[in-house]
């Protein structure tokens, strides 16, 4: 295995391969939501940023949706029409419903609504600006708010995404790398991880990769996962009392 | 005092998934869980300890009715038997007939209470999904004149102040009637309504400062400097 890693030592902007863009992880942003948070991969043009804003516990209309024995969660994925270079059709798409989707299992997982029957945790998630892993922006930023909403959760999610640059693993892909066409083409890999029992509560692959390669992405996803968690939750103890 | 003190020492904020303290001694209570031999918080807020029982005081998030809560509320319905009152919670009050000081004809409820009317209430009772109010008592029952305002129900307690110490100087500096809700609505009734903007302003600075000492000592200062 060893002899044919990849030629190259670092990535097209400097960094590691098994390190994130810098982390931005903000809470209490919108302050007419229950809780909110804003968490931002990187930094200015290079940045994927998302904000995501809980409502509630509150009743869930239109009725028949409330469920008698447990409250739900909703999540709203929504990518903004000036997040990317070419301007996004705004409003829900095929892309945004499935991204909502899987964030809504991904966090459901920690989530504790029993206490909550018939009622509804609303998570509306707004993609400022994009650049590569926005679904693992946007749960984190999620992940945040719900703790900040005072939902009560066992544990807190760190996602990450991990790309494969012709045979060599690395976290957090940016644009460019998501579409890193030579070798064994474009690879890209978006996890989630709860902090304490380390399971995962996401992953989708977009590419082709080997069985033994995908251990190693999600070995080297959980470290950075966790990291993030920490960044999480020091963002969430900096508010401290106030917001 | 010195209890305070000493309880103050302990507190600190955690986070979902901290582990609070660690040994067979401790009790989890409201918002931890045990987890073999550890205590986890399980939701974000300040972790205290009574005692050997741990629990979390919210900092954040929707306003969690409790029995005794005075709240203001509006009236979204009117049944047969009584009012469905909203107070931001997840689930609605509902104020019975019964539950009113005096005598209502039962075909026009609406004459006391109509819809969008504000009312002062007390919380009789949280069973499960339904939280029973009341209106009998001192203070309790229609909002009329002066205004509401709308503050972060987590910061109720600080504008109440110590004892109510905080409260009872805004009532004594404005010359204003203050009713505070546990659930984030104040209802100011003043002479004027200059004097009800002042008591909404200091209100309002309260709301912003963060937790400091002596807080009630900056507000006396303050009403010197803008009365």
């Amino acid at each position: 295995m060893a002899e044919v890693k990849s030629k190259y030592t670092k990535r097209i902007d400097g960094r590691k391969f098994n390190e994130t863009r810098k982390v931005i992880a903000k809470v209490g942003v919108v302050p007419e939501a229950d809780g909110s948070a804003m968490f931002s991969f990187g930094e200015g043009k290079e940045a994927t940023t998302a904000i995501a804003a809980v409502h509630g516990p509150r009743t869930l209309h239109p009725q028949h949706m409330q469920n008698p024995k447990t409250g739900i969660l909703r999540v709203n994925y929504d990518m903004l029409s000036f997040s990317v270079n070419e301007r996004a059709r705004p409003g829900p798409n095929r892309r945004s419903k499935e991204i909502s989707e899987v964030s809504k299992w991904a966090l459901s997982e920690v989530l504790e609504l029993k206490d909550f029957p018939n009622a509804v945790v609303d998570v509306f998630i707004s993609i400022t600006q994009a650049n590569a892993s926005t679904r693992c922006a946007g749960i984190n930023a999620a992940s945040m708010a719900l703790a900040h909403a005072g939902i009560p959760m066992k544990e807190m999610i760190g996602s990450i995404s991990v790309g494969k640059l012709d045979r060599t693993m690395v976290v957090d892909v940016n644009k460019k790398e998501e579409d890193y066409e030579e070798g064994e083409g474009p690879t890209d890999i978006a996890l989630a991880f709860t902090e304490r029992k380390g399971k995962v509560t996401l992953m989708q692959l977009d590419g082709k990769i080997r069985p033994t390669e995908l251990k190693e992405a999600v070995e080297i996803g959980r470290k950075a996962a966790m990291e993030i968690i920490k960044i999480q939750k020091d963002a969430l103890k900096n508010v401290g009392g106030e917001k | 005092m010195s209890e305070e003190a000493s309880e103050k020492k302990k507190r600190k904020i955690v986070a979902p998934g901290d582990v609070i303290v660690s040994g067979d001694d401790y009790l989890p209570g409201d918002g931890t869980e045990r987890d073999d031999k550890e205590i986890i918080a399980k939701r974000y807020g300040l972790a205290d300890e009574f005692g050997r029982l741990i629990k979390i005081i919210p900092l954040s998030g929707v306003f969690t009715p409790r029995r005794g809560n005075v709240i203001i509320g509006k009236v979204m319905d009117i049944t047969f038997n009584g009012w469905i009152v909203e107070f931001g919670t997840a689930y609605n009050g509902f104020l019975p007939l019964s539950e009113c000081p005096r005598y209502i004809n039962q075909n026009d409820l609406a004459e006391h209470f109509a819809i969008d009317d504000l009312m002062v209430a007390k919380i009789s009772g949280v069973k499960g999904r339904g939280i029973d109010l009341t209106i009998k008592g001192r203070g309790l029952g229609k909002v009329e004149k002066g205004i509401i305002m709308r503050v972060n129900s987590n910061k109720v307690p600080r504008i109440i102040g110590k004892e109510g110490s905080m409260i009872s100087l805004i009532k004594e500096k404005t010359g204003c009637e203050i009713t505070v809700g546990q659930n984030g609505l104040i209802w100011i009734k003043g002479n004027n309504i200059e004097d009800e903007i002042l008591a909404r302003k200091s209100i309002q600075f309260i709301e912003e400062k963060p937790f400091i000492e002596g807080l009630t000592d900056k507000m006396e200062t303050w009403f010197k400097e803008n009365k």
